[in-house]
């Protein structure tokens, strides 16, 4: 009888393992961050790229209902895909949208922008990215949508998208 | 005027062996944090190893966060609250892991409750 009970319990604790495993398999082992909404973004100070002037996040953010924080480089590809659609939403919606260069050369930077137009109101410097650590950021393109007190109300990482736009634009008119 | 010159000397080098000693510390405590957290964009390595950008700005975010005197406590408080707490590598007892905290220390009371009952109860 107590050899039984032993033998169940062995058996259950094994099969307690086996499915903790099991489970375990079809989990993705990369690390997916979870959405951050409603925390405040930190205040940063930082250089313009074309004027040189100092700014201060806050004071370029609480001006407009809603404003995007956009994270990018001239060297980083995906950036270049998502271009198009900052201009889309500029021309499309009156959103105030800040950039944030990444690590990047103030000439290739400036390039960039001559090229491929010009969706942001003002463009702030990174240099040696400890911004965007401060800011909870990957790396770029990293976007947020930020109301008016720098309260998160989406954060997109990686490139945006045809549904990322959309959904700015809902969040916007509602 | 010799003395003076030596008196200077020594101060000198007392203050350029005293910022040495403490860039030296600095980093050595950066370092140590770095080891102990998560490089986001790259699997299976530290800040430490890592030489992504993100790895490199972030070891440059706590080398400043030290300078400016915090302490490592508020810098891991700091890193959790804007990455969560899956940057750093030592897991904090909650909720969450209670079953990860608790079950070799079950183990490890049933593995001795089954020694113990083998050679003295038999």
């Amino acid at each position: 009888m107590k050899k039984n009970i032993f033998y169940s319990i062995l058996f259950l604790f094994f099969l307690f393992i086996f499915s903790i495993f099991y489970i375990g398999l079809d989990k993705p082992n990369f690390y997916t961050p979870k959405e951050i909404k409603n925390k405040k973004l930190e205040t940063f100070s930082s250089k313009e790229l074309f004027s040189n002037e100092q700014f201060q996040s806050n004071d370029l953010i609480k001006v407009n209902k809603f404003t995007i924080l956009n994270i990018w480089a001239s060297w980083c590809i995906p950036c270049k895909q998502e271009h198009s659609l900052l201009m889309d939403l500029k021309n499309k919606t009156d959103i105030n949208i800040i950039g944030l260069n990444y690590k990047d050369k103030k000439n290739n930077a400036k390039n960039f922008i001559n090229e491929l137009g010009n969706p942001f109101s003002k463009i702030l410097t990174d240099p040696d990215g400890i911004i965007s650590i401060s800011l909870g950021a990957y790396g770029v393109p990293e976007t947020f949508l930020l109301n008016n007190k720098s309260k998160v109300i989406r954060k997109y990482i990686g490139p945006l998208n045809n549904d990322h736009v959309l959904e700015i634009i809902n969040i916007i008119k509602s | 005027m010799r003395l003076i010159k030596l008196i200077l000397l020594i101060l000198f080098l007392t203050l350029s062996f005293q910022k040495i000693l403490i860039a030296n510390n600095n980093s050595l405590i950066v370092d140590k944090i770095s080891k102990n957290l998560r490089c986001l964009i790259c699997q299976g390595q530290s800040v430490y190893d890592s030489q992504s950008d993100f790895a490199m700005s972030m070891k440059l975010l706590i080398k400043n966060k030290i300078e400016n005197g915090e302490s490592e406590d508020q810098i891991y408080d700091y890193l959790k609250n804007q990455y969560g707490e899956w940057i750093v590598y030592d897991p904090e007892f909650n909720k969450k892991n209670l079953i990860l905290w608790i079950f070799p220390l079950i183990l490890f009371i049933f593995g001795g409750l089954l020694i113990y009952r083998k050679v003295f109860i038999n």
